[in-house]
């Protein structure tokens, strides 16, 4: 019949891995429990990032943790996490969970020493997660933790080492914008055997002050920084990151509405983050971007997410 | 979520507090809030903590507190004109049936019961409540339930005040006596299962409004979850299963 035209394909290859669609739960955001995880992808996310899992069950920070400032979110919830041990059984079960609806499963972990990523990432792969992503970059456990690996080639090369060696998985790093170079970061974790890079975690740190006492709100003083007043240099860190390296990125940073996902795809991004946008909306808020996606993509005939991959990079300026 | 709540603290100053029972405090601030029956706010002590309360009445601003923590406790030590950090309000709240209500109040759970029990009696309809505790110096603000004109049922579990048995098995003699439109309750887990059972069994509808540890109450984090719900953003209020 004339007029109707194939719904666009939005299934994207991630290192290997099909995600039905480009768009994924960011770690840090819901993806705590297997139902909740099973629910943000029956919502329609392509694939889904448990929050982050270190060797030791950890509280976390007193509140207030998060807060809502207006422009985007500003966190400091402190990496807290049931640990290791109690977390593979929820890796496990949520891949049971997610396997008939053919949603990926990325799981996140951290560590406070190069042995304890090692040691977290072979369990953590052992319950059968489709990609693992290693969180080098949490800023909000510095004065515990030390510097965050993400802000020296040298020592993210070293986390990157001791997980390949342990983990089969198709590996991602995620990287910190809080840096002068992020290329080079990103580099020495491509050199070093990651298969791709999630880019960007939270900008900062930042602070919110409470005007009428003078005390800084968080109760960490200081929070990573998210949401839509950080999307223009989550975009131009992954437009260098693919610019220098062409590497499988997951670009995350800021990314609320779908002419977002189309400028992360254009900046050389193969899928999309999505965490502080659920502020508005919940879970559903990724069936509204996926829908958001294929309409942008239909009215201009883009017929896969590849035709938009990178685009931005073939876009260079006539010499006058 | 309300739309115009509060995202960054705002700051109320204490303008009252009354003992309710020898563990809870009711805590008067000194502005509105206003909010449905049902939602809850994050209230900051700065540099101590901040934690989600249900909102008992929100012109003005009123919480019932009970001192189990250090916390609360910090709470319990406030001064009037000492100042709060309040974000919200947050959550879904109660839907007010037509017809006469059955509320059913355990524990610490009177609170928000009673933003339920002010809206329907200014509204005209009738309400029941029944006010559940372990011994009868806990039973939470049966006074104040009374005085909005609702017909109060208390009990005890150790028969010391009212009727000697659980808030379920109180709130069925309650349904057998008289016909109610729907159940509202707010209380223990056993007993929130309990009350969606007797709604079961009755064929009535029944609003339980849970409650869960909290970081960001703004539906993000997935620290509060209740199976697949946010009880943050998807309640505190859920509706039962029938």
């Amino acid at each position: 019949m004339a007029g109707i035209q194939q719904p666009p394909d939005l299934s994207v290859n991630l290192c290997g891995v099909r995600l039905p669609n480009p768009l994924v739960l960011a770690s840090g955001i819901l993806g705590t429990t297997a139902p909740l995880l099973e629910r943000v992808a029956r919502c329609g996310a392509g694939a889904v990032t448990t929050k982050s899992i270190g060797p030791t069950p950890r509280a976390g920070h007193r509140n207030p943790t998060v807060l809502n400032w207006g422009p985007g979110l500003i966190n400091a919830v402190g990496l807290a996490n049931p640990g290791v041990e109690e977390a593979v059984a929820m890796v496990a079960e949520a891949k049971s969970r997610l396997r008939p609806l053919g949603v990926t499963l990325i799981a996140s972990i951290f560590a406070d020493a190069v042995e304890g990523f090692a040691n977290v990432a072979q369990r953590v792969c052992a319950a059968g997660p489709d990609l693992l992503e290693v969180n080098i970059s949490c800023p909000n456990v510095a004065t515990e933790f030390g510097r965050p690996f993400a802000l020296d080639p040298a020592a993210a090369a070293e986390v990157t080492r001791a997980v390949r060696a342990v983990c089969d998985r198709p590996l991602l790093v995620k990287l910190s914008p809080n840096v002068n170079d992020i290329v080079a970061i990103g580099r020495a974790v491509i050199n070093a055997g990651a298969d791709g890079l999630t880019a960007i975690n939270t900008v900062g740190p930042g602070m919110v002050i409470d005007v009428e006492t003078g005390w800084p709100i968080l109760a960490n003083r200081t929070g990573g920084v998210s949401g839509p007043a950080i999307r223009p240099i989550a975009v131009r860190c992954v437009y260098d990151l693919s610019a220098a390296l062409g590497c499988p990125i997951v670009g995350v940073g800021g990314v609320g509405a779908g002419r977002d996902v189309v400028e992360m795809l254009m900046a050389g991004a193969t899928a999309v983050g999505v965490g502080s946008a659920v502020i508005d909306g919940g879970p559903g808020r990724y069936g509204v971007l996926r829908d958001e996606l294929a309409a942008f993509m239909a009215a201009r005939g883009y017929v896969a997410p590849d035709n938009l991959r990178g685009l931005a990079h073939r876009r260079k300026a006539q010499r006058t | 979520m309300t739309e115009n709540a509060q995202m960054l603290p705002r700051m109320f100053r204490l303008a009252g507090v009354v003992s309710e029972t020898p563990r809870v405090r009711r805590f008067v601030f000194d502005g509105d809030l206003p909010a449905d029956a049902g939602q809850f706010v994050m209230a900051w002590l700065p540099g101590v903590d901040e934690k989600p309360f249900s909102i008992m009445d929100d012109r003005p601003l009123t919480l019932a507190i009970a001192n189990v923590g250090p916390f609360t406790a910090a709470f319990h030590a406030l001064h009037l004109g000492d100042r709060v950090g309040i974000r919200g309000p947050f959550g879904r709240g109660f839907r007010l049936l037509p017809g006469r209500l059955l509320l059913i109040a355990g524990g610490y759970g009177a609170a928000p019961l009673y933003a339920v029990a002010r809206r329907a009696r200014q509204a005209g309809q009738g309400v029941s409540v029944v006010v559940g505790a372990r011994t009868g110096a806990d039973l939470l603000l049966a006074a104040a339930f009374a005085a909005l004109g609702c017909d109060v049922h208390p009990c005890t579990d150790d028969g010391s005040a009212g009727a000697c048995m659980l808030a379920d098995a109180a709130a069925a003699q309650v349904l057998d006596r008289a016909a109610h439109a729907g159940l509202y309750a707010c209380g223990p887990g056993p007993m929130l299962d309990a009350i969606e059972r007797l709604a079961r069994r009755r064929r009535l509808p029944a609003q339980l409004s849970r409650e869960a540890t909290m970081r960001c109450g703004i539906g993000v984090c997935g620290s509060c979850t209740c199976g697949d719900q946010l009880v943050c953003r998807d309640g505190p209020v859920f509706d039962a299963q029938l």
